[in-house]
């Protein structure tokens, strides 16, 4: 059970911003898009099995399609010439969508300072929460996930539709 | 069927064109560039030699050799007799053509794709040699001696941190 937000409580009722219901709701039912390429996908397999469990935290079931998915999980080594497919996966992603960069190389190339490798995927998509670690283990990505989560629940529902927003979006060249 | 009996059969046929020397107990065969399919090809036909096997094309940079810098390397395998042979061929690097082995081995193909990608040897007669491993947008050949290992768009790692 997670705890109720701040509000106001009375005989049969109880009153509470929409926001934290949203967020409450949002951060306890993340449904994860894994998209992993290497090591640290092997890492993430653990953390979703039942060792480390991460449907303990909400994220239930995988999803492979970007369609129905809000936390996009980048666990692995992208190169140059996956960018643009990964890329097109975020955009496939209904809003509101969060990513997750796991382990050095999706964070900033790791040890692959190569001519043919993304030095991190913040260069083609924004990203949320780097889980640091070559490859981190489960605890780190749950940690990571746990941030995450901190960050939806507190996310204002006019965030996705903010000026602000719009620019690192167009930063990115995504409409 | 041993090296000599290779040498001596290539000798017949092609003359003094070819040198031979070993590397690491294989037999390595340099010869002109323009005469690698005619080589390659007695050497597959031939009834006894039977080269019916392409296990590797590669080529490396060679920078501080005017005129041949690249050099194309090919890997050939006699399943029958159970030998392998080294064949090298040196281009220049403002015209590297090497005619293609594809009519030969169909795996030749994509080994000479990758050749390509990477050293931008041109294998003359190839089906459809463009880039396989390096995304499509690339401009250059990573692996000449010019291009650094790094990625080049990167400024945030400087050399007292990283060591460039």
């Amino acid at each position: 059970m997670v705890d109720l937000p701040e509000g106001y409580a009375g005989e049969g009722f109880y009153a509470t911003s929409f926001d934290k219901v949203v967020g409450l709701a949002r951060k306890n039912s993340l449904w994860p898009l894994p998209f992993a390429t290497s090591c640290c996908g092997i890492e993430f397999m653990a953390t979703m099995a039942s060792n480390y469990d991460l449907a303990r935290f909400g994220s239930e079931r995988m999803g492979f399609t970007p369609r129905q998915c809000d936390m996009l999980l980048v666990a692995g080594t992208i190169s140059k010439k996956l960018g643009p497919i990964l890329r097109q996966v975020y955009i496939q992603m209904a809003e509101p969508r969060w990513v997750v960069a796991i382990g050095a190389c999706a964070s900033s190339g790791g040890i692959f300072d190569s001519y043919s490798v993304l030095q991190g995927i913040d260069q083609i998509i924004p990203v949320d929460v780097y889980v640091p670690g070559c490859p981190p283990r489960p605890e780190g990505i749950l940690d990571g996930i746990l941030k995450l989560q901190e960050l939806v629940g507190n996310e204002s529902l006019r965030r996705r539709t903010s000026e602000k927003y719009k620019e690192l979006m167009e930063s990115y060249g995504i409409k | 069927m041993n090296y000599d009996n290779i040498k001596e059969l290539l000798t017949a046929k092609f003359g003094e064109q070819i040198q031979y020397d070993l590397q690491h107990d294989l037999l390595n065969i340099t010869l002109p560039a323009e005469m690698n399919l005619k080589v390659i090809q007695f050497l597959y036909d031939d009834e006894v030699l039977r080269f019916r096997f392409l296990t590797d094309i590669t080529a490396v940079h060679l920078p501080e050799r005017a005129g041949e810098e690249l050099n194309v390397v090919y890997h050939l395998h006699s399943l029958e007799n159970n030998i392998r042979l080294r064949l090298k061929v040196y281009v220049p690097i403002e015209k590297p053509d090497v005619f293609t082995l594809t009519s030969l081995y169909p795996g030749a193909n994509w080994m000479e794709r990758e050749t390509y990608d990477f050293f931008g040897v041109n294998f003359v007669g190839h089906p459809n040699l463009k880039r396989i491993l390096n995304a499509d947008e690339m401009d250059y050949f990573p692996l000449r001696k010019e291009y650094t290992l790094e990625d080049p768009q990167r400024t945030d790692k400087d050399d007292e941190m990283f060591g460039r």
